[in-house]
């Protein structure tokens, strides 16, 4: 076994440690920051698969900003959680396991009789990526080849604030999302706050800018972006807004109205919807991407702050 | 059938528009705010009616398909969208219950009331799932129809807990859970898909998919995803609840049209991905579940005090009527046929569609009306809320298989499978559903039609324009087997002509009594009738028996109740999962 | 053993402990932690195929990598709905319990409480 084998089955192990102990640890608030820790390993498990922009979201979205909104929840409900429920008795976990197992021994077998020839759509898409003028070959899959996926997944997002916001109570609406956090002006929280946003907001345009030729992209961006801006609003130096607000409004629907916009252009003028016409590919692209940032950021950091909880 | 053609067809571009215009009405409401929902909703129904008619006018002259490239990228590199024949049908139908739903909820969620959350929610909702399920219709991509398999959950929760209260919340969030379960089973089989050959291109796959292992496993475990996503017997704790708590206009929404959604994905996949996959066996196992859920659902919904969950029951039955389809298909060398039997289930869709919306609207005015739902508190109904107890009876007599509506002609075509093929057995599955659906009819409009004893004062009285809307939608369903078929569905006009005659109004006669023995037997709700003379007598004499078909039914709501626990459904799941894997393994 | 296999087997096993998780634990919070888990699991899937069809210079195959992208951006969106519902849930019935029997509802009011 060469050292990289090694390697590679110790970071499985410890994932599914990891995994295992999210499952059966009995306290609730211990399993979420054990999936935390799982979520940046598997992180790592993407770039040994050589997919980096994959990694990046995972670390970004799937173990970071998931991670707050589950470690948020399970603070909260600390004290509902241990009475909630009744466990299933021992028969009915026996079943559940053998099953489970089941369905994950035939997912296995699936992947280890995949083909040896693995087909791969990579030289069609780097053959085809002059179209766009952009070197990264995920933000042409994403923004030119499948880009209606990518379209309608911003709609997915907006509904969910949609559907976040619909829990607010009647009294509540148009008011400010979350809690509102008064913090001490001198403690760590305001001095982070304060230190790391400029740094952040700078890291987070350079991973949108650098998405069209390297890793990177509007999600991934975004993601950071929301976090300083969160920051911020538990260091309790912002509030979040109204959600009433006109101009919030305007950037949740940016994104996916632009790229709607510039998608009817091709269909009316262009060869087909969604299709860009090639003297222009990179600058519209980058265009739909700068105002899907602001979209993502606005749009994670709303659904990490719940719904409207005060009146403006 | 889908078209072959890797090529965007001309009239091609009505498919890009039937989902970019409410995708645009959503980002249009959202950004306007609350003072204009409802203008957008308004402005967005008739241009996207006028879309889904287009592409029933285009279909027949483009040899009955069309289809765009987006981006103007060929499969598998880009994505298709497609549409035949069944695709202009679902598209008109959920044209039709949305521009309904439009009018009926007019009313209930006029922006300009004190309360601005549930319209501003509502609307754009509404929007949202027409979205998602033009995009499942005319979507050609797998993993396409799961981002709007997503959008069409994501829009479908939120109004279950639209009133927000607390049983509501508990119901919205077992419908979340469990849907994302089916859905991370579909992602599962869409990743293996993609493993072996390369695409998701449904038609790309057609040519390149065949009967390995790995495909069998990846189709058992999107076939189980999509299975829970559509409430099929006995995956569907969330559905009653669910269907029950919301607003009507929801729950009209929620039963006519969205657990379609993933029941047309369905079809996709067994009869465009791998029609020469799935097997016989398989197959009998779908139509056995259905046939498991006409039972426990009817059974069930007999016992419910409430209106709505009656009707929320009945929707389960319902489900399970449309599996039957699924082992009729199958022509002689054992492939799945996209004929007869196919348009039998289609028809059976779009006829469930517009009738049970028009009965959770009738119930929701009903409700509305007396204050409460309890089957037993609507005497008089009748007379106090005349339109609405219309409707229910049309929509009733629609969903029962009354001449000419759409479900007597789908039953007509599934019963000639039965008899081409031999399978009898599912011939008189096929009965005792019609006649499981006549009970509760019967039921309910027993109890509306039977004389108050004191005057009915209404709490509320509905607008007419919502009554005369869910009228029309009845009565759309009930005339649906007069609609010119030929160009969309693959149906014969030998089943036509049998809607009417002397041998359809004894089948017809015989379904009616049969329900009322049914609901006589089976429901445990005392009715006025029965305290008449000649009522006692009946009653004394059939008491023995009376008594034994209650316990039994208390017996099959027990069950359900286990089923429905989650632990229990879960369970039920990955075993429907596993059995389906092992069925397709025997057959290849 | 190859990485895609080794990486393989641990998606599997991810998906079943996820799927365990998601029948047995009765707290709705493990369930949308042990749903997490299940959708990396099969994120990871897409991933070895996309590992497997490394060509043309790629390390792995762009297409399943969008649509890895586009999917945890889904299973996020969901997390964070399920989070509202599950708070409002507390918030309105005072416990977070999803077994069948109706919630008790001291707090509940049609407007919203």
């Amino acid at each position: 076994m060469s050292i990289a084998t090694v390697f590679e089955v110790a970071l499985a192990a410890v994932v599914l440690g990891l995994a295992i102990w999210t499952i059966a640890v009995p306290e609730t608030y211990s399993a979420t920051v054990g999936f935390v820790a799982y979520g940046l390993l598997v992180a790592l498990i993407w770039v040994r698969l050589d997919a980096v922009d994959v990694a990046l979201t995972e670390a970004a979205i799937g173990g970071g900003l998931g991670g707050v909104v589950l470690l948020g929840a399970a603070a909260r409900l600390r004290d509902a959680e241990a009475t909630a429920a009744e466990r299933p008795d021992r028969f009915t976990r026996l079943i559940a396991a053998i099953l489970s197992a089941s369905i994950a021994a035939a997912l296995g077998l699936a992947i280890l009789i995949l083909p040896d020839h693995a087909p791969t759509l990579a030289p069609v898409v780097a053959a085809n990526a002059g179209a766009t003028g952009m070197a990264n070959p995920v933000t042409n899959v994403l923004m030119a080849f499948r880009g209606m996926d990518t379209m309608l997944e911003k709609v997915v997002l907006l509904l969910t604030v949609v559907g976040v916001w619909s829990l607010a109570s009647d009294r509540a609406w148009g008011g400010r999302p979350g809690p509102h956090h008064e913090a001490d002006p001198h403690g760590v929280l305001a001095f982070l706050a304060r230190l790391l946003p400029p740094a952040g907001i700078v890291v987070g345009i350079y991973m949108l800018w650098t998405g069209a030729d390297h890793p990177g992209g509007a999600f991934q961006g975004g993601a950071v972006l929301a976090s300083m801006w969160l920051l911020a609003i538990m260091a309790g130096l912002a509030d979040t807004p109204p959600v009433s607000s006109r101009w919030l409004r305007f950037i949740l629907v940016a994104g996916p109205g632009l790229f709607l916009v510039v998608g009817l252009g091709g269909l009316c003028f262009g060869a087909a919807f969604l299709a860009y016409p090639v003297a222009f590919a990179k600058p519209l692209i980058l265009g739909i991407e700068v105002a899907m940032v602001l979209t993502i950021a606005a749009t994670l950091a709303l659904l990490l702050a719940g719904a409207p909880e005060r009146n403006a | 059938m889908l078209s072959p053609a890797l090529e965007t067809s001309a009239g091609g571009f009505l498919l890009v528009l039937s989902i970019v215009v409410p995708v645009a009405g959503v980002l249009l409401a959202f950004a306007l705010g609350d003072r204009y929902v409802r203008l957008v909703a308004f402005t967005v129904v008739p241009v996207g009616s006028t879309i889904a008619a287009a592409v029933l006018l285009v279909l027949p002259q483009n040899d009955g398909h069309l289809a765009y490239l987006l981006g103007a990228w060929p499969p598998p590199l880009g994505v298709a969208l497609r549409a035949d024949g069944s695709s202009a049908v679902m598209l008109a139908t959920t044209a039709i219950v949305i521009c309904v739903v439009a009018v009926f909820a007019a009313s209930d969620f006029r922006p300009a009331s004190g309360n601005r959350r549930a319209p501003f929610a509502f609307w754009i909702l509404l929007l949202a799932i027409w979205a998602a399920l033009n995009t499942i219709f005319v979507g050609g991509d797998l993993f396409t129809l799961y981002v709007a398999l997503e959008l069409l959950t994501f829009a479908a929760v939120p109004l279950v807990s639209l009133e927000g209260r607390a049983e509501t919340l508990q119901a919205a969030l077992r419908y979340l859970l469990f849907a994302l379960l089916g859905s991370i089973l579909y992602l599962m089989g869409t990743a293996l898909f993609y493993g072996l050959y390369g695409t998701l291109d449904i038609v790309l796959l057609s040519h390149r998919a065949s009967a390995e292992p790995g495909a069998l496993i990846a189709a058992a475990l999107m076939t189980t995803g999509l299975l829970a996503k559509t409430a099929l017997f006995p995956l569907h704790l969330w559905l009653p609840p669910a269907h029950a708590g919301a607003p009507a206009a929801a729950s009209a929404i929620l039963s006519g049209l969205v657990v379609k959604g993933s029941f047309f994905i369905l079809l996709r996949l067994w009869f465009n991905v791998r029609p020469g996959m799935s097997g016989f066996a398989a197959a009998q196992f779908l139509a056995a579940l259905g046939a498991g859920a006409i039972v426990v659902g009817s059974i069930v919904a007999l016992r419910q005090e409430r209106l709505k969950l009656l009707v929320a029951y009945s929707t389960l039955a319902q489900i399970g009527y449309l599996f039957l389809m699924f082992p009729l298909a199958f022509n002689a060398s054992g492939q799945l046929e996209s004929g007869q039997a196919l348009a039998g289930g289609l028809l059976q869709t779009v006829s469930h569609a517009t009738a049970k919306a028009a009965m959770f609207l009738a119930v929701g005015s009903i409700y509305a009306g007396f204050g409460h739902d309890r089957v037993t508190g609507i005497r008089g109904a009748a007379r106090a809320l005349p339109l609405s107890v219309m409707t229910f009876a049309l929509a009733g007599f629609a969903l029962m298989g009354v001449q000419p509506g759409g479900a007597a002609l789908a039953k007509e075509l599934l019963l000639q499978e039965t008899a081409r093929t031999g399978q009898w057995w599912w011939a008189g599955v096929l009965q005792v559903g019609g006649m499981f659906t006549a009970a509760y009819v019967v039921l309910v409009l027993a109890h509306a039609l039977s004389p108050p004893d004191q005057p009915v004062a209404l709490v509320a009285k509905p607008p007419r324009s919502s009554g005369l809307a869910a009228l029309a939608l009845a009565l759309c369903s009930l005339l649906l087997g007069l609609l010119p078929w030929e160009p969309y569905l693959p149906i014969t006009y030998a089943a036509e002509s049998k809607l009417f005659g002397v041998e359809a109004l004894v089948k017809l006669l015989v379904t009616v009594f049969g329900g009322a023995a049914l609901a006589i037997l089976l429901s445990p709700w005392p009715h006025p009738l029965a305290f008449s003379a000649a009522g006692k007598t009946i009653m004394h004499l059939i008491a023995p028996l009376r008594r034994t078909c209650i316990g039994l039914g208390s017996l099959v709501e027990t069950g359900d109740g286990v089923l429905r626990q989650w632990s229990t459904a879960s369970i039920s799941l990955l075993l429907v999962a596993l059995l389906l894997a092992a069925l397709m393994f025997v057959a290849n | 053993m190859s990485s895609v296999s080794v990486f393989g087997l641990c998606a599997a096993a991810a998906v079943g402990l996820g799927l365990y998780g998601l029948i047995t634990n009765p707290q709705p919070l493990r369930k949308i932690v042990a749903f997490n888990l299940l959708g990396s699991g099969v994120f990871l899937l897409f991933g070895i195929v996309g590992r497997r069809g490394a060509a043309a210079g790629v390390g792995n195959d762009p297409v399943p990598q969008a649509l890895v992208i586009t999917g945890i951006v889904v299973a996020f969106s969901a997390t964070a709905l399920a989070i509202a519902l599950l708070l409002r849930l507390f918030h309105a019935a005072g416990s977070t319990t999803l077994s069948s029997r109706a919630p008790t509802s001291p707090r509940s009011d049609p407007s919203g409480g």
